[in-house]
This record gives structure tokens, C-alpha cells and sequence, in this order.
């Protein structure tokens, strides 16, 4: 066979099942755009802006599990693209970012739009290639695959010059469709020893992260908490690894989880870690997480094992193997002191969710929300007080569910992942819950969701601050509000009409709650807009760099 | 269970102490293309983690390299490895002491 670099790439993209690919073009990515022309099977998602590019491929890949493309040009194109990679690297999501590059030649001379896009993307990607020849994508690409999807996923970037996109190339068949490498095998003598310390211990507690998500093993987990009577608690990434009204879930842990959460976590003897990482949002401060709890830690990354916290026995493994192994060697248990002093802990500090019967409060926006959808629904969210109160609050009950912005914190991340969950899944309605802040940052996305009619709604919390700026400087800087506070209103419904957004206030309407169901349940994008008092601060909360045990509020 | 923590105020850990002074030597198998070096200097240099001495030569046939790292004996080192371990390239990290003669010769150089 004889074809360009561009077709090439085009041909071996859509042997992986890439059916949707978001991107913006540029003069560095046109062959590939000329090559794409000719596919029937992948259809491009025209993005206004790279970063929207990379959170739509994002989107797609948090609700599928498998790697998705996001496509753009040298320089501008690369670099906005650049916070999208760096946030899938934390959050561990198989991306391949394909860049166009100026020509060899030029490589080095500061040609027009050109960027060190290789050099630039070596601290945020898995890994990355700058393809040297046409001959080289034929192990480029599959081997981008590959990586981006072993092991622990994450993102990988593909920049390829111009000149190679052009260049013929001739080879005798296609490489074959890849598929992840085998997980580590781990040692059975370490899963017996993990099991005799379940068996043996007095208060011990589960604690799931993002990697039980991945890895596809939250009904084993479940089933692990079942068997052998294990409060849980999850991480931000692994919310609806266990259903969130499941008796032994104790929600989210960490800066804003709840009080009986993190002091069940200091009464713990035995802490079971099952895909995290000990993030300091998470466990606070170090020396004092979990003080008195021998520690398990199951994670597919060996690198994370005993980097935080030494752990007692640790396995480097993919997590569902590993408990695979594991259930049948835990004696099931009943754990009554144990769970009715956790049952006593809740009652007694239990999360607080103040206006949760109001619609127009933050709890109770969210509760009507939920109401008005099934577990079907996926959920995004931005990052600020807005995404802490869904996380406490909306009744996750299933994985990959709940698509946020974990590890980096990106404003903006919500509303293109949203557009590429519904993308991933044109079946499912796609909630975002968004702030004012967030909104703007990659708000241009809104012609994106118009054009192609996905089925997001917004719900935009609208405080006219960036809500948890303005709630440290007044926690913690003595009230002194500095550039936390938009001094002039922004009218979002009208910046909606303009994309072509339906969009709803709830703020003049006298029963909120119709409003919004109807707005829920009309098939296409939909902002839906609510004001919400600046003066609303999230609780409780853990002072940055403080212990768990050291809640506010 | 504490108190409300009464004096609310964000805080910040000081960067702790890490150096030492004994010497390591590490010995890197990579695959040998552009770049490789990047990604192996990079991931020392983001962490602080400063490399005293570097040597790098294509083995046998060019499809290899090897790369030598004369670097201060640190707590970190360990967890050093593992990500160095993590890259795509890198095939293999033996780690010898700093007394290795690979090094040792190169004086005259340095002159």
C-alpha cells in the first residue's frame, strides 16, 4: 500500500474505533484535516478553542474508558491545548493529542507558528513522540494507543511535522489494532497477608480512588465493603464507585467531606487504599491522616506505592485483579461495634446541608436536580464551592457517572467534557453543574454544543465571584476580598441566545422547580441559570496544609 | 476530636532538607532517539534533584544507549527511580555506589 502520512494517520486512527475526533485546524494541521475529508467513519467536532478541543475529547474518554482524540496545529494550537493534557496526566485519562508542526527543515528557525510542542509536553504527558518520518507513524500511533491505555492511563501527544503529513509512504500491511498490555502480576502472598489483616482488625476502613473508576472494579469493591463490613469512603474521582446511599458509604473524604468522614478516619486501626494516592486534598496533613491505621495500598502505578504515606503491605497491580484475588480469602464478617460506632459518628456529625429543601440554595438546586433524573444521567461539574457542594451532595450510584476535574482543578474543564460525554453517549442527559467563573473560562463552546445539538444542560451557579477565592480571603486572609468579586454583572442568557443556547432563569420564576424539570427533560443544550448568594461558603472545610481532624464549620 | 481550630490560617510546609553527601552512580539502559535525554534530565531537574555528572554513548548496534548519572545519595532516591522506571524509554536503572569507575577516569577532562 501507498499513501500520505495524512491518510495514513486518518486510516490508523479509525482502525482504533475512533469515531469522533474534536479539533480546531491551522496551516501545520491541513493535510491531516484534507485526510480527514475522506473518512466516512470519523466525524469532527469543529471546537472554538483547542482547550474546549481537549476537555471534549476528555469527556468522551471519561464516560468510554478507551483513548480519545483531540486534533490541532503547531504553536497557538498546541499550547492551548497544553492545560487539557496537563489535566489528563493528573486525573489519569487516555488522550492522544495529535499536533500538526511545521515542516523538518523549519524545525529550530522559529518558523511561523512554530513551538517546541515535544519539548513543551514532556512534563504532562505519559508520553510523546515528534514523528521523523512517514514511516515512523506506522508504530507511532498504534504505540500511542498502547500507552495512553496500559497500565495507568493517561495522556499522550503525537506532533507531526508537516512535511511527514505530506510524505508517501509504502508498507506491506497495516500494524495490527493494539489493545493494553497485560497488568503487573503481583505476589499471592501479599493478597494473603492483606486478607489475615481485614480479618484481623477492629476498625478498619476502605478507601477507593479514581483507579477503582479505570479499572472497571467498583462492584468488586462494593463487594469487598459487603463481605467484610468496610465503611468506605471515596475520593473526588471515585465518587459512584459505591452507590452514595449505600449504608456502609461515608462519602467523600478530605478538605470538604463530611465531619463523621474524616474522624472515622481517624479512629481507623486498619486503612485499606484501594486505587489512590494520598492526594494533600485528600488526607490533609500527612503525619496526621489516619494516625493510628496500619496502611494496605493497592495501586496499578508502583511509583505511588509508599510515596506519601509507607505503607504496611502494598501491591503494585491493577486494582480489579487484585481484589479478584482478594474476595474469596476475606472471611465475611458482621463488624457490629465497629459499624454501629460509625452509624453513631454520622448521626452525630453528620453532613450538614443548610436550604436543602430550596431550590434556590445551593443543596437544594442540586437536590432538585437529582430529582428530576435517574442514574443514567451523567454528571460534570467545573472547579470551585459549586463542584464541592455536588460532590457532598448529588447521590452518585454508579462509575463514571461523575466526570470532574480532580488532580489540576481546571476552570472550564465542565462544560466541553460535558459535550464530549454527550458525544460519547447521545443517549444519556449531561448535566453540568457550573460556577460564573468556571463558565467564562471556556464559555466560547456554547456555538460547539449549538452546532452540534448535545444533549448538556448548564446549571450555572451564578454568585458573580470566584466563590472559593472569596471564601479563603475571608476564612483565612481576614476578610480582605481581593479580585475574588466581579464587579459588573455578566448577562448569560443573553450570551446564550447569541451561540444559539436555549437558555432559563430560575431566579424570576415562582415555582423553580417546574422550570427546571422542563428544562431537564427537552432534548438539546440548555443553559439554566441560577443566582446564588456570594455569602454561601462550603463546610466544612479543612484550612490548605491543616489536619482532617481540624474542620471549620 | 479537636476544637474549632481558632486560629484560621492557611498552612504552608517549608521545603524540607534533602540532600546528602554520599554519591550514587545510576546506570539507565534507553532506546536511542532524540529526546530521550530530555525526558531523563527533565524528570531529575522538576523534582531539584540535582545530577552531578552525565554520560551517554549508543550501545552495539545504535538501537540502545546507555546514559550513566553520578548524583548525592537523597531520601527521595527510591521514589527517584520508580518514576525514572516509569519512562517509555528508559529500559532498565541499575543502581551501583558512588566509588563505580565509570566516572573515574574522566578527571584529566575537568581539568
Amino acid at each position: 500500500m501507498q499513501m500520505t502520512g495524512a491518510d495514513l494517520i486518518v486510516k490508523l486512527l479509525e482502525r482504533q474505533g475512533i469515531s469522533t475526533i474534536a479539533g480546531v485546524p491551522g496551516g501545520a494541521a491541513l493535510p491531516m484535516y484534507d485526510a480527514l475529508s475522506k473518512s466516512e467513519q470519523i466525524h469532527h467536532v469543529l471546537c472554538r478553542h483547542e482547550q474546549g478541543a481537549g476537555f471534549i475529547a476528555q469527556g468522551m474518554a471519561r464516560v468510554s474508558g478507551r483513548p480519545e482524540v483531540c486534533l490541532a496545529s503547531s504553536g497557538p494550537g498546541a499550547t492551548n491545548l497544553i492545560t487539557a493534557i496537563a489535566d489528563a496526566k493528573l486525573d489519569s485519562i487516555p488522550i492522544i493529542a495529535l499536533t500538526g508542526q511545521v515542516p523538518l527543515s523549519m524545525i529550530g528557525t522559529d518558523a511561523f507558528q512554530e513551538v517546541d510542542t515535544y519539548g513543551l509536553t514532556i512534563p504532562i504527558t505519559k508520553h510523546n513522540f515528534l514523528v521523523r518520518s512517514a514511516k515512523e507513524l506506522l508504530t507511532a500511533i498504534p504505540a500511542a494507543f498502547r500507552i495512553a491505555m496500559s497500565d495507568r492511563p493517561g495522556p499522550v501527544l503525537v506532533d507531526v511535522p508537516k512535511d511527514v503529513q505530506n510524505q508517501m509512504v509504502s508498507f506491506e500491511e497495516y500494524p495490527d489494532v493494539v489493545v493494553p498490555d497485560a497488568a503487573p502480576s503481583f505476589d499471592l502472598g501479599a493478597i494473603e497477608e492483606i486478607a489475615k489483616m481485614i480479618e484481623a482488625a477492629e476498625r478498619p476502613v476502605l478507601y477507593l480512588g479514581g483507579g477503582v473508576i479505570h479499572s472497571g472494579a467498583s462492584q468488586l469493591a462494593v463487594t469487598l465493603a459487603e463481605q467484610a463490613s468496610l465503611p468506605t469512603t471515596m475520593t473526588l474521582m471515585a465518587l459512584g464507585a459505591m452507590p452514595m446511599d449505600h449504608p456502609l458509604s461515608l462519602g467523600m473524604l478530605g478538605m470538604h467531606g463530611a465531619r463523621y468522614t474524616n474522624y472515622v478516619l481517624e479512629e481507623a486501626d486498619l486503612l485499606v487504599c484501594v486505587g489512590a494516592r494520598f492526594d494533600d486534598r485528600a488526607i490533609g496533613k500527612t503525619a496526621e491522616f489516619c494516625p493510628n491505621a496500619k496502611i494496605v495500598h493497592i495501586d496499578i502505578d508502583r511509583s505511588e506505592l509508599h510515596k506519601v504515606k509507607t505503607a504496611h503491605v502494598a501491591i503494585a497491580g491493577d486494582v480489579g485483579q487484585v481484589l479478584s484475588e482478594l474476595l474469596p480469602r476475606v472471611k465475611p464478617q458482621l463488624r457490629k461495634r465497629w459499624l454501629s460506632h460509625v452509624e453513631s459518628l454520622k448521626s452525630r456529625f453528620p453532613l450538614a446541608m443548610p436550604g436543602v429543601d430550596n431550590p434556590r440554595s445551593p443543596y437544594g438546586l442540586i437536590h432538585a436536580v437529582a430529582n428530576c433524573l435517574d442514574d443514567s444521567a451523567i454528571i460534570t461539574s467545573d472547579v470551585g464551592q459549586h463542584q464541592m457542594w455536588v460532590a457532598q451532595a448529588y447521590p452518585f450510584r454508579r462509575a463514571r457517572q461523575w466526570l470532574n476535574s480532580g488532580g489540576l482543578g481546571t476552570m472550564g474543564f465542565g462544560f466541553p467534557a460535558a459535550i464530549g460525554a454527550a458525544l460519547a453517549e447521545p443517549e444519556r442527559t449531561v448535566v453540568c453543574f457550573s460556577g460564573d467563573g468556571s463558565l467564562k473560562m471556556n464559555i466560547q463552546e456554547m456555538a460547539t454544543a449549538a452546532q452540534e445539538n448535545v444533549n448538556v444542560k448548564i446549571v450555572l451557579f451564578n454568585n458573580q465571584s470566584l466563590g472559593l477565592v472569596h471564601q479563603q480571603q475571608n476564612l483565612f486572609y481576614g476578610k480582605r476580598i481581593m479580585a475574588s468579586r466581579y464587579e459588573r454583572p455578566t448577562d448569560f442568557l443573553k450570551i446564550a441566545d447569541g451561540f444559539g443556547m436555549r437558555a432559563v432563569d430560575l431566579d424570576p420564576a415562582p415555582n423553580p422547580r417546574a422550570v427546571l424539570a422542563e428544562a431537564l427533560n427537552t432534548p438539546g443544550p440548555c443553559l439554566i441559570h441560577a443566582t446564588i448568594d456570594p455569602n454561601e461558603f462550603v463546610y466544612p472545610m479543612v484550612p490548605p496544609g491543616a489536619a482532617n481532624s481540624e474542620m471549620i464549620g | 476530636m479537636s476544637e474549632q481550630n481558632a486560629n484560621l490560617s492557611e498552612y504552608i510546609p517549608d521545603v524540607p532538607e534533602h540532600t546528602g553527601f554520599k554519591k550514587v552512580v545510576l546506570e539507565l539502559g534507553v532506546a536511542n532517539h532524540p529526546g530521550v535525554m530530555s525526558h531523563v534530565c527533565g524528570l531529575f531537574a522538576r523534582r531539584a534533584f540535582n545530577v552531578e555528572g552525565i554520560l551517554c554513548m549508543p550501545v552495539g548496534s545504535g538501537e540502545t544507549s546507555r546514559i550513566w548519572l553520578l548524583i548525592f545519595e537523597d531520601e527521595r532516591l527510591a521514589k527517584m527511580i520508580r518514576q525514572v522506571e516509569k519512562l517509555e524509554d528508559v529500559l532498565y536503572v541499575n543502581q551501583h555506589d558512588g566509588e563505580h569507575p565509570v566516572f573515574g577516569r574522566l578527571d584529566e577532562f575537568f581539568k
